[in-house]
């Protein structure tokens, strides 16, 4: 089976981002690999084991996006490209879409493209379906397990509701959730072949595609408004004086 | 203005911020309410109640499961045809696809997890969350129509008139499923995270009473016994850390937080709770934070109202004692 897993770089969920003369900021905060996406390789490298077959790492965004790929790599992933162009740099989720669609139809011969559920930075979480739907494969959205039979694959969709079974035909789209199973550690022998590795980088004229207007803009960017955060402790001689004092603080919040 | 709102609902059970998007709606002009399914009478009739000045339903059997492809294109089929300027939704799990899925058919824009909508002359200005809430952004979409999912909570519930009624239209579906459903699960507990306005979680913490005697598992049961307690005299949810997920004391369903659900209520409780960023990115939106925590260095004391530096299986029953006795329980 030829699987490629869609992953991005994003600052660390660690990092202090704050918004600086209209600009994202993020100190010195390490960009990696979309938390969610590490979801999507583990989920692509346990297909890859179930089935046989290969896992793409692919990516959109500007060179230094390399190190997330190679991440990828160094957890298991067979090969890795990335798509850059300095035609690319505002890209609103249905441009992502149209620009993935064209590089897995370049890269050719998929049966299966595995997404994160979301990105850290954006959180839009529409980009596997938008992708689905330019590619007009089957979209299996927010995956807890994956298993493919015979050209075809069924998942278990976590949903609010609860888990619902559902398949489709190859080739398909997947979006996984944490279920999917915690994301391996790079292993010794995976970091050296990463670091290694020759990533192409592919242009929009390498991929017959051109850059798409982006539709959703952003007009103002704003830091969350700065909130009383001064902590009251509530303190007593025995847990009871305790709750009986913390039970008043919650009744005159007016909440009840 | 006229607006579409996706009625979201499943298996006839109607997401509430459906209601909230049908309120917003309605305060920009004329509200049509979409309600895909079958059997689905009830809802439309909800959906007058609520404000709708038009009820649209596709009912038919090609509909009867959410499946994203035919709901998608039943849409895109609509809102070509009745030309909308904008279209809402509440932010589900389902309304990301199907939005996602007919802004490529319509060749528009989506803008996901609204918490305010402005009208600016003929323009609509929305603000969201990015950056796990740590940062927010004004953001404009140059196609028409406009499409939006709202956050639960983020705007007002409109109040339900009895009886009221309205022009009711029947639609077309599209029967282009992909997909098939073989089965369904209902989560263990029924949570409703995304809307409740008072939840108490559990963290790691709920493990932690040496002297019960208990192996890890078996403590955390009677730890999330007492926060359920809680819980109930207060009318509220019960949410979880992704440590306590993890460990297997409670469904993932209950998680919240950056991998789990993002939660808007006036009151949250946090018991034996550390506060990592991943945790707070999902309550961010929450009026008031409690905090309950053995460790008075905890980062939850940042973001929180009130706290208790004590032993949760001592303070949370006291607590939910003396609650009981406050309401008259
Ligand atoms: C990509 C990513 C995504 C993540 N997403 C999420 C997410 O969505 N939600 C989430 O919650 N986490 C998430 N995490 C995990 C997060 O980083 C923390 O590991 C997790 O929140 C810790 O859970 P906890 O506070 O229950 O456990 P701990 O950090 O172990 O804290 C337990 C706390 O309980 C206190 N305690 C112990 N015993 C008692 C007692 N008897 N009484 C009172 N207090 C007691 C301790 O002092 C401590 O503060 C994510 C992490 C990553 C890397
Ligand atoms: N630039 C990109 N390159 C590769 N994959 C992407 C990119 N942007 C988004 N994705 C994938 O789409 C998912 C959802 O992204 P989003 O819609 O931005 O929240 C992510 O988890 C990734 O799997």
């Amino acid at each position: 089976m030829k699987i490629i897993a869609c992953i991005k770089q994003v600052p660390d969920s660690e990092a202090k981002v704050k918004a600086e003369g209209g600009k994202i900021s993020w100190g010195d905060s390490p960009l990696v690999i979309n938390p969610f996406d590490e979801y999507a390789v583990e989920g692509a490298l346990q297909q890859k084991e179930a089935t046989g077959g290969t896992v793409t790492a692919l990516c959109v965004g500007p060179e230094s996006a390399r190190d997330a790929l190679k991440h990828a790599l160094a957890m298991g992933a067979d090969d890795a490209v990335l798509v850059s162009d300095a035609a690319l740099a505002e890209l609103d989720t249905l441009g992502a879409a149209r620009v993935l669609a064209a590089a897995i139809n370049k890269i050719g011969g998929a049966d299966m493209v595995v997404f994160g559920r979301q990105t850290l930075d954006n959180g839009a979480g529409l980009t596997p379906a938008q992708t689905a739907r330019v590619l007009g494969w089957p979209m299996l959205g927010l995956a807890g397990s994956i298993k493919v039979d015979s050209g075809s694959v069924t998942v278990e969709r976590v949903i609010e509701e609860g888990r619902q079974t559902v398949n489709a035909k190859l080739p398909a789209v997947i979006s996984v959730v944490q279920s999917i199973g915690e994301p391996r550690y790079p292993s010794f022998m995976g970091i050296r072949k990463a670091s290694k590795a020759e990533i192409p980088v592919w242009s929009l004229s390498d991929i017959n595609a051109t850059a798409p207007a982006p539709i959703v803009t952003r007009t103002e960017l704003m830091n969350p408004p700065t909130r009383d955060t001064t902590v009251e402790i509530i303190t007593g001689e025995s847990p009871a004086e305790i709750a009986e004092k913390l039970a008043d603080k919650i009744l005159a919040e007016k909440v009840l | 203005m006229k607006t579409l709102v996706y009625v979201d609902h499943f298996k006839g059970e109607v997401q509430p911020a459906s209601w909230e998007a049908l309120g917003l709606a309605k305060s920009f002009g004329t509200a049509v309410a979409l309600v895909f399914g079958t059997g689905v009478d009830a809802i439309a009739k909800a959906a007058f109640e609520f404000g709708a000045d038009e009820v649209i339903v596709v009912d038919d059997s090609a509909l009867t499961d959410y499946r994203a492809e035919p709901y998608a294109s039943t849409l895109s089929a609509l809102a070509s045809s009745s030309s909308p300027d904008l279209i809402l939704f509440p932010a589900t799990t389902r309304t990301r696809e199907l939005a996602a899925m007919s802004a490529v058919d319509l060749s528009t824009g989506v803008i996901t997890d609204v918490t305010s909508l402005e009208v600016n002359g003929d323009q609509l200005i929305a603000t969201r969350p990015i950056y796990e809430g740590k940062l927010f952004e004004k953001t404009v979409c140059s196609s028409k129509p406009v499409m939006a999912t709202i956050r639960g909570r983020a705007f007002p519930k409109p109040a339900q008139t009895a009886d009221k009624t309205g022009t009711l239209t029947k639609g077309d579906a599209k029967t282009d499923a992909i997909t098939t459903v073989q089965g369904y699960a209902a989560s263990e507990s029924k949570v409703s995270l995304g809307d409740a306005g008072i939840i108490v979680s559990g963290g790691r913490g709920v493990s932690n009473n040496p002297s019960l005697g208990m192996d890890e598992k078996s403590t955390a049961q009677v730890g999330f016994e007492l926060v359920r307690q809680l819980a109930s005299v207060l009318g509220g949810a019960v949410g979880a850390s992704r440590a306590a997920v993890d460990a297997g004391y409670i469904p993932y369903a209950n998680q919240v937080g950056q991998t789990g659900k993002v939660v808007a209520p006036d009151l949250y409780i946090a018991c034996g709770i550390s506060g990592a960023i991943q945790h707070i990115a999902g309550i961010r939106s929450a009026k008031t934070v409690i905090a309950i925590n053995k460790d008075a260095d905890a980062p939850i004391f940042k973001v929180a109202r009130y706290g208790v530096v004590g032993d949760l299986f001592q303070i949370v029953p006291a607590l939910t004692e003396a609650l009981k006795k406050k309401l008259g329980k």
